[in-house]
């Protein structure tokens, strides 16, 4: 009927990479905003100030705005495992399924229902329970943040699984160790603690945004304050997350860590790569710039001592350091495809004892499945370069948030922001820093994982649904020209009610 | 056993979705039930204050059927592609216009926005209704596990009509269930307003033309149901698990299944109540009863569809390649976990009702928008 192809893949992928890209403009801002708006209603709770009441609004109109579109474009990335990804919902279906339905009945109607009631019950009810609503949209927000990051860390580090040869699929067999495994809490604590820095990056820019105009001076540096508070903290965690996050890669998925250092020749004592640039090398000598000696070693095992293994290890093999090649693993893995399917028909005719071989087969070379469906063993090799300066920019940007944070917080106390203009406008800026270093993480995380939708289980290629490629370029476009769209409404939305500034609360229109 | 649970709960949120539907149905009626702004701005707020939970169930009956019925997520989204992705797509466009309508600067225009709600109000009800339809007339698919050993086209469940699912559309009984739906929320919104709105104009509008609804609605409903009952339906024999035509299949089922009879028997005369309530009585209850019959009646339908050796989504290309709560369900173990969390559903609508209520107090009308900064 329909050509299977390579193309369908790679649309399909662009689609999801496309509507998670712009799911992730937002998310970001409604987990840390929403902090924010919930610690500034406390204030004017416990103070009754009208000041803070306006503050308050004028935040919550904002987070209003973004939230929306939030909730627009991630509907769509739910439903895409079913429509684009269809075998991979079979496959692994039985483990994914779980934390979706979860974060829809724990997390998502915590966030809808109390979000009504901080929106609109400003004197409809008690000023105690509306002040617990705005906490609660905080909370269930964030909440789904971490169900949505079990599901997606599971994908990288899959535990609490096994494949059952009569069904065809991977079965959970320990829902605790895929709710806990080290991979999600690494994620979840990174993620949000990112996007506590991007909620307080926001608030600062808008802030300094005033200040460098004159505006609404008291609002602004008491926003500030607040905002610069909240994300030195923040920031800091980041970093210390971040740093997990890689000491957890390197365990987990060493090609994506040798794609991150760009580093092809596995070593011991191996060099962090600072500063610099990559060349087309497909050798240690692909880096010129500054090169923190045995760091790496130290970041991904907390030895000095370690050996990291390179690209070429993975690929070639590394005997010395117990390292199967990748040829020897597309091997065993076409021999567990084979054991598959003559179980199947063993059982079929009813040959227990041939069925019981073929299982026996199977379960030995299973940690090699999903390398059976490659034809070339370049394939297991992610885009390097892409992989190398995402994640040093992102890195980059996270020390200097704090540096930012820190001196933001030590001139509000010494009441001096406004003399540094070109510091207010760097804080302008950030914002923008911020998005990019977020949106940077995840094309690490991603696409420093290729070709595996699940670590060694699923190659992308294994995933897709059964459709021709015209109709996913179709989707693309329709979903790149309406989210696009709807990005600019969201703007320019936005741009006007800051302009417009936080008094009576913000207005009406 | 757990197969049963998690049909019954899937089928449950399904049914409270097709009911909070009623923010569809309204979006359908700014038109025809507002002639000023301050009316529009009214109606708009009344609903715009739900639309949310309306969206919220339709994700969570996504994740909960994903979790306890993944072939049939993997098989009819990656199947009936265009019909899921349309429906989508009419949520997207859905999800921003309340909150940016009236906002200015909002690059789109009111008119585009109110335009946005306009269509999620068609398309939404009318697909998800012709979707479901197919539960009952079935769909070209095939499903062959052993795919997964082909490794250059490992794909397991495969659509076999170029269509991608628009197809349904052209079916007399699933295009007769999406009309059914599609009146039955304009009807439910009307009651709603009558309910939640106070404004003169709008109930004595809505009070009109929920006569008129609520009959086509029925004409709908009962080409239907007279459709259904009377055909073939996809029977599976219990022993050996292989699926075969049966006449009368689905009046067989509510027959056998007499609390699925008593329910469906319930829902319709709790509709035809509600209605009467509001379009003769004018009273605010109608959407109590009108919407716990929707609920009922939903549900009753779906138990024909899952329950008594049926397959649930049939396949008309292949019988053998129909699903069943049996075959394609999650695995013991995941099903037992997510019953666990099932158990905070209750919790859950225990709460939405409280704040639900103690949002409504108030009715919506022109003074309360007047100083409100935060309205739609
Ligand atoms: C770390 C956080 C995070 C991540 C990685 C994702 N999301 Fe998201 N999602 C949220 C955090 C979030 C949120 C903060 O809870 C949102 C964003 C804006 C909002 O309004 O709620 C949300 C909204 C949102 C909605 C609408 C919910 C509603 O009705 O209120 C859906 C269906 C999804 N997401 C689904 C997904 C899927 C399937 C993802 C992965 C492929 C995904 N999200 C990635
Ligand atoms: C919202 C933040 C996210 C962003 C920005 C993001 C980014 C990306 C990108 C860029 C790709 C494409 C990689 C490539 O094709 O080379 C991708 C693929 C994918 N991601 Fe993510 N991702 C996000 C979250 C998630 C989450 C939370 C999940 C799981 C729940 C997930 C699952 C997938 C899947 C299934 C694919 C397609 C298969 C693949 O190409 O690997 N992503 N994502
Ligand atoms: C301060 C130094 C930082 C370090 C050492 C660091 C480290 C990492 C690592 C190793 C990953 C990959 C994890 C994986 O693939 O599983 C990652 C992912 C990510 N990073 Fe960072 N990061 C830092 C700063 C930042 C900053 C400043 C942001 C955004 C403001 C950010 C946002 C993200 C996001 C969104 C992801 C994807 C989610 C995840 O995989 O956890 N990171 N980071």
């Amino acid at each position: 009927m329909e050509q299977f192809s390579v193309e369908l893949v790679d649309w399909s992928r662009a689609q999801f990479a496309l509507t998670a890209i712009y799911h992730w403009f937002f998310v970001p801002l409604t987990l840390g905003l929403s902090f924010i708006v919930a610690f500034m209603h406390s204030i004017y709770y416990k103070t009754g100030d009208e000041k803070w009441k306006n503050m308050t609004k004028f935040w919550m109109k904002l987070f209003g705005i973004n939230f929306a579109i939030g909730v627009a474009t991630g509907i769509i990335l739910e439903f895409e495992f079913g429509t684009n990804w269809s075998n991979y919902s079979w496959i692994v279906g039985d483990i994914f399924g779980a934390p979706l339905a979860i974060e829809g009945i724990v997390a998502f109607f915590l966030e809808s229902t109390f979000i009504a009631v901080m929106f609109f019950g400003w004197g409809r009810v008690s000023k105690k329970f509306h002040m617990m609503s705005s906490w609660l949209v905080a909370f269930g927000s964030n909440l789904s943040a971490l169900w949505i990051l079990v599901a997606n860390a599971w994908m990288q580090n899959p535990v609490g699984t096994k494949f059952n040869m009569d069904t065809a699929r991977n079965e959970m067999i320990s829902f605790f160790d895929v709710a806990l495994s080290s991979t999600a809490i690494f994620k979840f604590t990174h993620t949000i603690s990112q996007a506590y820095v991007i909620g307080s990056l926001f608030v600062i820019a808008v802030s300094a945004w005033y200040l460098l105009k004159k505006r609404h001076l008291l609002f602004a540096k008491q926003s500030i304050l607040i905002a610069s508070v909240f994300g030195l903290v923040s920031a800091v965690c980041v970093a210390f997350t971040g740093d997990s996050s890689a000491y957890d890669v390197a365990q987990k998925q060493p090609m994506k860590l040798a794609a991150m250092e760009g580093l092809y020749d596995g070593e011991q004592n191996a060099d962090l790569y600072a500063f610099g640039f990559l060349n087309n090398r497909k050798d240690n000598s692909n880096f010129k710039g500054i090169r923190i000696p045995s760091m790496l070693s130290i970041m991904a095992y907390r030895d000095p001592n370690a050996f990291v293994a390179g690209v070429n290890d993975i690929l070639n093999g590394n005997e010395a350091q117990g390292i199967l090649p990748t040829e020897t693993r597309m091997e065993k893995g076409r021999i567990a495809i084979q054991a598959l399917a003559d179980y199947t028909l063993a059982k079929k005719a009813g040959d227990k004892e041939l069925a019981q071989q073929k299982y026996i087969e199977f379960e030995e070379n299973y940690a090699h499945f999903g390398y059976g469906f490659f034809q070339d063993k370049e394939e297991v090799v992610p885009h390097v370069k892409l992989t190398f300066y995402s994640f040093h920019i992102m890195v980059g940007f996270g020390l200097f948030f704090i540096a930012l944070f820190a001196w933001l917080l030590y001139a509000s106390m010494k009441n001096k922001l406004e003399k540094h203009k070109w510091v207010l406008r760097l804080s302008v800026w950030s914002l923008l820093f911020g998005y990019i270093a977020s949106e940077l993480g995840w094309l690490v995380a991603e696409i420093g994982r290729q070709p595996w939708t699940i670590q060694d289980i699923l190659p992308v290629g294994a995933a897709t649904s059964h459709l021709s490629v015209g109709n996913v370029q179709t989707t693309f476009f329709l979903f790149l020209a309406l989210f696009t769209v709807l990005l600019i409404a969201e703007i320019k939305i936005m741009v006007f009610q800051i302009r417009k500034g936080p008094e009576k609360g913000g207005s009406h229109v | 056993m757990l197969q049963g649970y998690w049909w019954i709960i899937v089928s449950l949120l399904a049914a409270i979705l097709v009911f909070l539907m009623f923010v569809q149905g309204g979006q359908t009626l700014l038109k025809q039930l507002t002639k000023t702004d301050k009316e529009r701005s009214i109606l708009i707020n009344s609903i715009g204050r739900k639309w949310d939970l309306t969206f919220t169930t339709l994700v969570t009956f996504g994740g909960a059927f994903f979790a306890s019925f993944p072939l049939f997520y993997s098989t009819s989204f990656g199947g009936a592609y265009w019909v899921w992705m349309l429906i989508l797509f009419s949520f997207i466009i859905q999800a921003v216009s309340y909150e940016y309508r009236t906002k200015a600067n909002n690059f789109l225009g009111t008119k585009t926005y109110d335009v946005f709600l306009l269509i999620n109000g068609i398309l939404g009800t009318i697909l998800v209704g012709a979707a479901v339809g197919t539960f009952f007339t079935g769909s070209e698919f095939s499903v062959d596990r052993m795919n997964i050993t082909i490794a250059s086209d490992p794909v397991i469940s495969r659509w076999e009509t170029a269509t991608h699912g628009l197809e349904a559309a052209l079916n007399i009984t699933n295009l007769a269930l999406g009309l059914a739906v599609f009146f039955l929320a304009r009807v439910l919104a009307m009651l709603y307003f009558i309910n939640n709105i106070d404004n003169e104009n709008i109930v004595r509008r809505s009070v009109k033309i929920v006569r008129l609804c609520s009959g086509m609605f029925l004409v709908f409903f009962l080409l239907f149901a007279g459709l259904l009952l009377t055909k073939e339906g996809f029977a599976v024999d219990a022993a050996s698990g292989k699926v075969f035509m049966e006449p009368f299949k689905y009046f067989h089922n509510l027959i056998e299944m007499p609390v699925v009879l008593v329910l469906f028997l319930l829902g319709l005369v709790g509709v035809l109540y509600g209605i009467f309530l509001g379009a003769f009585k004018t009273s605010g209850k109608g959407i109590w009863f009108a919407g716990a019959g929707t609920i009922l009646t939903v549900f009753a339908l779906l138990m024909l569809a899952g329950f008594n050796n049926t397959a649930f989504y049939p396949s008309t290309y292949d019988l053998q390649s129909s699903l069943t709560i049996y075959n394609a369900s999650s695995s013991k173990y995941t099903l037992t976990a997510m019953s666990w969390v099932s158990l905070l559903v209750p919790f859950v609508i225990a709460y939405i009702w409280y704040t639900w209520k103690s949002m409504s107090k108030k009715k919506v009308s022109e003074s309360d928008l007047e100083n409100d900064t935060m309205a739609y």
